[in-house]
């Protein structure tokens, strides 16, 4: 049997634009060659900020719903939703707390900082440690191909419009390359007040 | 006195026009095909390649060979169908979208490529040699039974030293009418009317098995060919690309193009309302 973050396959972007992020994942899980399902985002949303999940499948329910918990209980304390900069140290920490048994997963970050309305993105090992960036972070078993397709069509300042263009031709020329990606897409474009979800229609095979 | 002479000087025009070794090689109509391939100086060679290539026991195995496949042969009362997908994989990584999987061994013979991509194309090419080199001796076409048994011998003489291949032989004689062999690399060989070969196998028989029939008019069985290798390319994530067809028919094979599947499969399942498990809409 392969790696763990290889089992499942599954692939993550985020981007940042002109006063916008966007965030994209595939669709398939699969086992090994056998694809068992065409319909399992990746993406999860707490508040304002977008989380993306790569990896074992079973620790992208696990951690995903952890973050809920930690997220609701940030909230209620709090009494405000968690900001990008915050979620990414809360990330952070969670993980490395399993230093020596990580969960199996490779997380992005993507959101609006609803004080400063700066675009954040960032990305993790799976130990937590955080990988912040002015442009893009990629994540998943088509991580290889999304470097090569984001380096090609990424620029800086660009609007919602171009943004959601360039992230869904990065991610499906990316997982048309990747045996184990694909089967669909779901795209986030977020400005400062709203959320544009898209589904991508992408090859089957 | 000559023959020092001789030793040390050159001929006037020794420099000009091939040398010796170079005239010889020039002039021998056929290459030399030894089949000596170099091993590998180690005490287990086959062990050691095995170790090397073989990707399902080591995947972490430094030579990565193009494997992922669905292909698909039926023998049918207009014939032999013959259909492949035409994705290459090196581990994860879709390496080729658009490999040609049927090779065409003559005018009437047709082979399949499942396993090693090089295996499959070196020793059908080979084949392909063995079948006119048998025609121009004995004045008349190689009968499948007999091409398909060079192979099987072949490649069971390389046996345990690593050589993956799996393929289909379908072709037509006056002899033997429609003839559908089986062959891989541990030496089977098997005749039969129906055979899916390749990762994406499974797939393939779990169409055909429910749909085929020996009757089936020549229409018929194309699409039957045609969605069978469709199913695996949706499910088996090493299978993929484009759809290659051919008709094995008393006269030769017919090609049936080579199509994507991408719009294929969006019209079956808009057009017949199969794969209804693929989400078109959002939530």
């Amino acid at each position: 049997m392969g790696s763990p973050f290889s089992i499942n396959g599954g692939a993550c972007v985020a981007m940042v634009g002109k006063d916008c992020v966007a965030i994209a994942c595939d669709l398939r899980l699969g086992m090994q060659a056998l694809t068992v399902s065409n319909n399992f985002p990746k993406i999860f949303n707490y508040g304002d900020v977008y989380l993306g999940l790569t990896g074992l499948a079973t620790d992208v329910a696990t951690v995903s719903d952890l973050f809920r918990y930690k997220v609701n209980m940030y909230r209620l304390r709090e009494e405000r939703n968690i900001s990008p900069q915050t979620m990414a140290n809360l990330v952070s920490s969670s993980l490395y707390e399993r230093r020596f048994g990580p969960y199996f997963v490779s997380p992005v970050i993507a959101g609006i900082n609803q004080t400063t309305g700066k675009p954040f993105i960032c990305g993790f090992d799976s130990i937590g440690c955080i990988d912040f960036a002015k442009d893009f972070i990629v994540s998943g078993t088509a991580s290889d191909q999304l470097f090569g397709t984001c380096e090609g069509l990424w620029e800086p300042d660009l609007g919602p419009e171009d943004l959601f263009e360039t992230v869904s031709q990065a991610l499906l020329n990316a997982v048309d390359r990747d045996a184990l990606s694909g089967w669909g897409a779901h795209v986030y474009i977020i400005e400062k007040d709203k959320v544009t979800k898209r589904l991508l229609k992408g090859r089957q095979d | 006195m000559d023959s020092l002479v001789s030793q040390y000087s050159r001929p006037v025009h020794s420099a000009e026009g091939p040398s010796q070794d170079e005239h010889q090689e020039l002039s021998q109509t056929t290459p030399p095909l030894s089949l000596q391939f170099s091993l590998p100086p180690v005490a287990q060679s086959s062990a050691w390649l095995r170790a090397m290539t073989d990707d399902y026991s080591n995947p972490n195995c430094p030579i990565k060979i193009a494997h992922g496949t669905t292909t698909l042969a039926f023998r049918f009362k207009g014939g032999i169908i013959v259909a492949t997908d035409s994705r290459a994989t090196a581990g994860n990584w879709i390496a080729s979208q658009t490999v040609k999987k049927v090779i065409e061994i003559n005018n009437c013979l047709l082979g399949t490529m499942a396993g090693g991509a090089a295996d499959c194309q070196y020793w059908l090419a080979y084949l392909g040699m063995q079948c006119r080199l048998h025609e121009l001796r004995h004045k008349r076409r190689i009968s499948v039974a007999a091409a398909s048994k060079i192979l099987a011998n072949l490649v069971y003489s390389y046996k345990g030293m690593g050589l993956s291949m799996g393929t289909m032989c379908a072709g037509v004689t006056p002899q033997e009418g429609p003839a559908l062999y089986y062959i891989d690399s541990d030496g089977t060989r098997l005749a039969g009317n129906l055979f899916c070969v390749g990762s994406g196998q499974t797939f393939a028989y779990g169409v055909l098995d429910a749909e085929y029939s020996y009757d089936l008019d020549d229409e018929a069985a194309l699409e039957l060919g045609r969605r069978s290798i469709l199913a695996a390319t949706h499910r088996d994530a090493y299978s993929g690309g484009f759809i290659n067809l051919y008709h094995v028919k008393e006269d030769g094979w017919v090609k049936h193009g080579f199509n994507d599947t991408n719009p294929i499969f969006w019209k079956t399942k808009l057009e017949k309302g199969e794969f209804s498990n693929v989400t078109a809409d959002l939530e």
